[in-house]
């Protein structure tokens, strides 16, 4: 009996995207967010050491989710890429877009030539100079390419993850409230992270040339653990959404947060929009 | 430029020098007899003082008898937390130092972990063995190597021959042309646990001294306002002595050199007191 060895295109690339998005959603999600410093990136990793959040060149990082291996592989190939660029000619012709554009190209390439495509989605973030936003690249497993300049998630859940960033993001906040308002979008109405879950570290314009910093265990910790008292040249223009905020987290530590966000589902998840929204942008 | 993605087999790891050979970036030493003047580097002085180490070089580069720059930097910061200086053939020695920096960011950001303070002074040390078919050729480059061991807690200096060897100083080590006269001063003045203060000042006596016997290392240049680079790698890491600071020092080092010959009665000159 003869077998039929025609498959249509179309039915290649739908199962090869379908096999890609598998591997990615079996994966834990990731946000990274414009804040007053610059870039901040929040994942959610038990590991101490494998990395899902790296260091490129001196303004550029990169985030993936996924496949460990895959993601690691591109993260490398980054970090040779900069390097000799900015040996070859200077540090300053280093850019997030140019290496962005070569991911993209390379995972359309697998995407349609090889026999598995990478179960990756990758984040090339870069902290911008002289009067240029920050910039976020989200490149996807076959190679799509999206630039944002605000936030941006990548991971299995997405979308859920995505709207709930949206719903209150600001891009004025400090480091910490930064780092607690991703930390509740992560986790969600059912959850809790504490700071053994997550992964955090920033693009930070007061971190000299090499902008890069993780934020560490015990920085984190502190962050969650503190009350989100917000600044005070802030405070007069959002007083409602602040006042709703800081009720969420009173309660101090991590259970009490998860609390105050299940009590938050009741209303449908979003954050009090009762007063006037802070200028976004 | 192509994603430098490579097979398993053939990854060249953290290893950026390698990476560079590979893509042909890294320019291969020039053959045969070299009979041109290339600018030479002068005098570089490392020394431990009680929170790390202070490393200091002069300014001036040669070319034959003539002098080719008032105002090269001969020391670096290497990374965070160490600093390297260079002697011998500028050209060779200052792409030496950026090779070495690229290199030690490198495989921080591959293998995601900094080396240790002797693995960055045996990475060092292979660059420099790499060079010795020019240093047959006359144009040999001499770092000296130091920073602050953090496993330790301590300040550490390297000092290297020609050939790639290295060997740890316990106390102070000097290289160029005018090493020999700031390792006696240094000598002269060095105890166990000196201050921040003393160590800078005991450095920048030792390159006056240099620059005062030596024709290939510069001195204080009171007139265009030039003086020697000085850093201090400690357990905050490497910072630059300020400008301002080391012109002080210099001026008050001068001041106390005039009022001593006086005091003695010499002659203007430089003849010594019948």
């Amino acid at each position: 009996m003869t077998m039929p060895f025609y498959v249509a295109p179309e039915q290649v690339m739908k199962d090869r995207a379908e096999y890609a998005q598998k591997g990615i959603a079996r994966g834990r999600s990731l946000i990274a967010t414009v804040f007053a410093e610059g870039v901040l990136i929040v994942a959610e990793n038990p590991s101490r050491s494998l990395h899902k959040i790296s260091e490129i060149y001196d303004r550029i990082a990169f985030a993936g989710v996924g496949k460990y291996n895959e993601y690691d592989q591109l993260r490398v190939a980054g970090v040779r890429h900069a390097d000799t660029k900015g040996f070859a000619f200077s540090r300053e012709d280093v850019d997030a877009r140019s290496l962005a554009n070569l991911y993209a190209q390379y995972l359309g390439n697998v995407f349609t030539h090889e026999m598995k495509p990478l179960e990756v989605e990758i984040l090339v973030a870069e902290l911008g100079t002289n009067g240029k936003p920050d910039q976020l690249y989200h490149i996807a497993y076959e190679g799509t390419i999206t630039d944002e300049d605000r936030y941006a998630v990548l991971g299995g859940d997405a979308e859920t993850i995505s709207e709930r960033v949206g719903a209150d993001w600001r891009g004025d906040r400090d480091l910490a409230e930064a780092v607690r308002a991703a930390v509740r979008a992560l986790a969600g109405p059912e959850r809790t992270l504490g700071p053994g879950d997550l992964e955090v570290a920033a693009l930070s314009r007061a971190n000299g040339r090499r902008t890069f910093r993780r934020v560490t265990d015990g920085e984190l910790t502190e962050i969650l653990s503190g009350s989100s008292v917000p600044p005070p040249d802030a405070a007069q223009t959002s007083r409602a959404t602040r006042s709703g905020r800081t009720t969420r987290s009173a309660g101090g530590g991590a259970g009490g947060d998860a609390a105050h966000d299940r009590a938050a589902t009741a209303d449908g998840l979003t954050p009090p929009t009762t007063g006037p929204r802070p200028p976004t942008g | 430029m192509a994603l430098p993605l490579f097979p398993p087999t053939e990854d060249p790891g953290p290893d950026f020098s390698r990476l560079l050979r590979g893509s042909g970036d890294l320019a291969a030493p020039p053959a045969g007899d070299l009979a041109l003047s290339v600018r030479h580097a002068t005098t570089v002085v490392a020394l431990r003082f009680a929170d790390g180490i202070v490393m200091a070089g002069d300014r001036r580069a040669t070319e034959g008898h003539a002098i080719a720059h008032r105002a090269m930097e001969k020391v670096f910061p290497a990374d965070r937390f160490s600093a390297v200086a260079i002697a011998g053939a500028a050209g060779f020695a200052v792409e030496m130092v950026r090779l070495f920096q690229t290199q030690l960011e490198h495989y921080e950001k591959v293998e995601g972990v900094t080396l240790s303070l002797e693995g960055k002074a045996n990475q060092l040390a292979q660059m420099v063995r790499q060079q010795l078919p020019l240093a047959m050729q006359g144009l040999a480059v001499v770092p000296l190597f130091a920073g602050y061991d953090t496993g330790r807690g301590a300040g550490r200096i390297f000092s290297y021959d020609v050939t790639g060897g290295h060997y740890e100083e316990p106390d102070y080590q000097a290289t160029g042309s005018g090493g020999r006269d700031a390792r006696t001063t240094v000598k002269l003045g060095f105890r166990e646990g000196l201050s921040r203060a003393e160590a800078v000042e005991l450095a920048i006596q030792a390159l006056y001294e240099a620059a005062d016997e030596d024709s290939g290392t510069g001195g204080p240049d009171v007139v265009r306002g030039i003086y020697p680079t000085v850093a201090v790698v400690t357990a905050e890491g490497y910072t630059e002595v300020p400008e301002e600071e080391v012109a002080d020092r210099f001026r008050a080092l001068i001041d106390r050199k005039r009022i001593e010959r006086d005091a003695a009665g010499s002659v203007p000159g430089g003849g010594e007191p019948a």
